[in-house]
């Protein structure tokens, strides 16, 4: 029988997401999922589930959750203690809950982002193929929007089993000091030489605007080159004529504090884009707590297409270790 | 109206986006070209493709790059352009939406009052600001203008649903705003707002720079999908859709909004084609043969 989760805390915006809703972004609707898609898909493999399958997003603050059903359960990614009936259960590792079992979390101790993934899934209603959670567009997940207590979470089927483990050297390192490596391009023309320099020299410190939309860090102003606005633009030297923005894209308003946009990403603006973040680093920004601090560390395509090969061949391995 | 254009810029958005500047300034030819060569990109649907972005003088290509090489990718995308070439002979299909607007309504009116501190004349209204900045004597002519001739859908996006409007004007007569020195923290949905060479309705209620002039009563974004225009999908508005904005009254704009919640509400809209040659040659007798479908 399928039972369901009732939310007797709801956590600090704990949200339905899964692997996305790729294909609208050309009508404003972003990709979303789980920012972290390689713990996504490590804690739905410990259950038996597809690795993209619709799990619970929690950031800094765990929920408290009532089964209503025995199930399997399993969380990955940021290092949050999760706790059966006050009881501590292990991260990275499947395990069983009971029918009236209560679900809840320690303190975040490192990373920013875990999942909880439930055999069979969370079976919210599909939205545009995706169970996934848009906040700014009240679309998907449970009502489009993040849990509230005294939601009840259907659940799918599932066939889990408890004690399987992600391997010590699959599962994901968390730092308060990280890399992210970025292709240059866009507006980087905007840059001055020094402007430039000073984006990649930088050391960042991520500040606490830094949710599903876009991570905003602190630390030094980018020189601009002067110019005469085209028309259209605005007259900041940041302004260009409102363009579509890449998932990842860097934009530098006014020249300071630059934004990255993650998957809940506005699709478009007026501000230029100085870089991209590779695809598969998004997770380790989508780890990064306030104050994490980040280099930006260019690669050119090659490099990115090597860096997501890299990243393709981790996700074999984690479904090989699991399967 | 210049027809001489440039090479397009080139760029990698990371592994999986490239990203095609048509011109650095805003024009209507610039942005036709962008949706006559993403329109002939979709048709195609090559393997590998995710999402295909038209913007305003820009767009997108959202790609697996595990199924399609980003340089055969890129390569493409040039010969595209080169067949496009200045699009003064494409024809592309479109609609004529009516969308009625209750300018200088109370909500954004009261929305616009908290947020005086962050706008560059904190003693006028928004309305009044860009009437004036742009040489209009009263706000009643500057409404006549903005409702005056039709607006070029040239962008769907910020958020979802949200159309950018291009003024299908020439240059000397187009309106342009500033956005606000610092922007809202609340938009109310549906409001009809300005910023730089464009004109947008908000889709949801959120942050927001734009100028606000007004509100329609017409939904254009339901993600529940249970009004009439939204069966096939959640959002109205597709870019390239030209958009005629109808002032309304109040009585009008409580009539529709009574038919919206009664689920009746629709937006008027006919199937055209646009072509960027005769609009070029001939904007307003090309505008008024244009609104002739709206009766």
């Amino acid at each position: 029988m399928t039972g369901t989760i009732e939310v007797r805390k709801p956590g600090l915006s704990t949200t339905v997401q899964d692997g996305g809703r790729p294909g609208y972004y050309h009508l404003g609707i972003p990709p979303s999922g789980g920012l972290d898609q390689y713990s996504l898909a490590a804690a739905n493999l410990l259950v038996g589930n597809d690795p993209g399958a619709a799990a619970l997003e929690i950031v800094y603050l765990g929920p408290e959750l009532l089964f209503t059903a025995p199930a399997t359960v399993a969380v990955a990614g940021a290092t949050m203690q999760p706790r059966v009936n006050g009881e501590d259960r292990p991260l990275w590792e499947s395990f069983d809950v009971a029918e009236g079992d209560v679900l809840d979390f320690g303190y975040l101790t490192a990373g920013a982002r875990a999942y909880l993934a439930v055999g069979g899934g969370v079976d919210v209603p599909e939205v545009l193929g995706s169970r996934s959670t848009y906040g700014l567009g009240g679309l998907g997940g449970f009502s489009g929007r993040p849990l509230a207590e005294g939601d009840v979470l259907p659940l799918g089927g599932g066939t889990g089993r408890a004690g399987l483990v992600v391997p010590d050297d699959l599962r994901r390192s968390m730092s308060k000091d990280v890399e992210v490596r970025v292709v240059m391009g866009l507006y980087d023309h905007r840059l001055t030489d020094k402007g430039r320099a000073t984006f990649l020299d930088t050391t960042w410190q991520l500040t606490p605007v830094a949710d599903r939309i876009g991570f905003r860090y602190t630390g030094a102003e980018l020189e601009t080159v002067d110019r005469e606005p085209p028309f259209g633009a605005g007259q900041d030297p940041s302004n260009i004529v409102d363009a579509p923005y890449p998932i990842g894209s860097i934009q530098v308003p006014g020249g300071v504090e630059p934004i990255v946009l993650h998957r809940d990403a506005v699709s478009g603006g007026g501000y230029m884009m100085v870089a991209t973040v590779v695809s598969c680093d998004l997770d380790v920004v989508a780890q990064s707590a306030p104050r994490t601090r980040t280099r930006f560390v260019e690669v050119d395509l090659d490099g990115a297409l090597a860096a997501r090969a890299e990243q393709r061949d981790r996700a074999r391995r984690l479904r090989e270790a699991l399967g | 109206m210049s027809t001489a254009v440039q090479d397009a810029r080139y760029s990698w958005g990371g592994d999986e986006f490239v990203f095609v500047e048509l011109a650095e300034e805003m024009s209507l030819q610039a942005n036709f070209r962008a949706m006559a060569i993403t329109s002939r990109l979709r048709d195609e649907r090559p393997d590998g493709i995710v999402d295909i972005c038209p913007a305003n003088a820009s767009y997108q290509v959202h790609y697996d790059p595990d199924v399609l090489e980003p340089r055969a990718l890129l390569d493409h995308l040039r010969d595209l352009e080169r067949a496009v070439g200045d699009a003064l002979d494409v024809s592309l299909p479109s609609r004529v939406l009516d969308i009625p607007v209750l300018y200088r309504d109370p909500w954004t009116t009261e929305t616009l009052m908290k947020f005086r501190d962050r706008h560059q004349d904190p003693d006028s209204t928004d309305i009044e600001y860009a009437a004036r900045i742009n040489g209009y004597t009263d706000v009643d002519d500057f409404i006549a203008a903005h409702s005056g001739s039709p607006w070029f859908t040239s962008m769907v996006g910020f958020v979802a649903g949200l159309p950018f409007k291009y003024q299908m004007v020439p240059r000397d007569r187009q309106i342009v705003v500033p956005k606000y020195l610092r922007p809202r923290t609340d938009t109310p949905k549906q409001t009809v707002g300005y910023g730089g060479c464009f004109s947008c309705i908000y889709s949801v209620r959120g942050a927001g720079g734009y100028q606000m002039f007004g509100i329609t009563p017409a939904p254009i974004y339901d993600p529940t999908q249970s009004l009439p225009d939204f069966t096939d999908f959640l959002v109205l508005f597709r870019p390239g859709d030209i958009v005629k904005f109808t002032p309304i009254d109040r009585d009008q704009y409580d009539q529709a909004v009574a038919d919206v919640e009664a689920g009746t509400f629709h937006v008027t809209a006919h199937d055209v084609d646009f072509a960027l040659e005769p609009f070029l040659a001939d904007p307003d007798g090309y505008n008024a043969r244009l609104l002739e479908v709206l009766g």
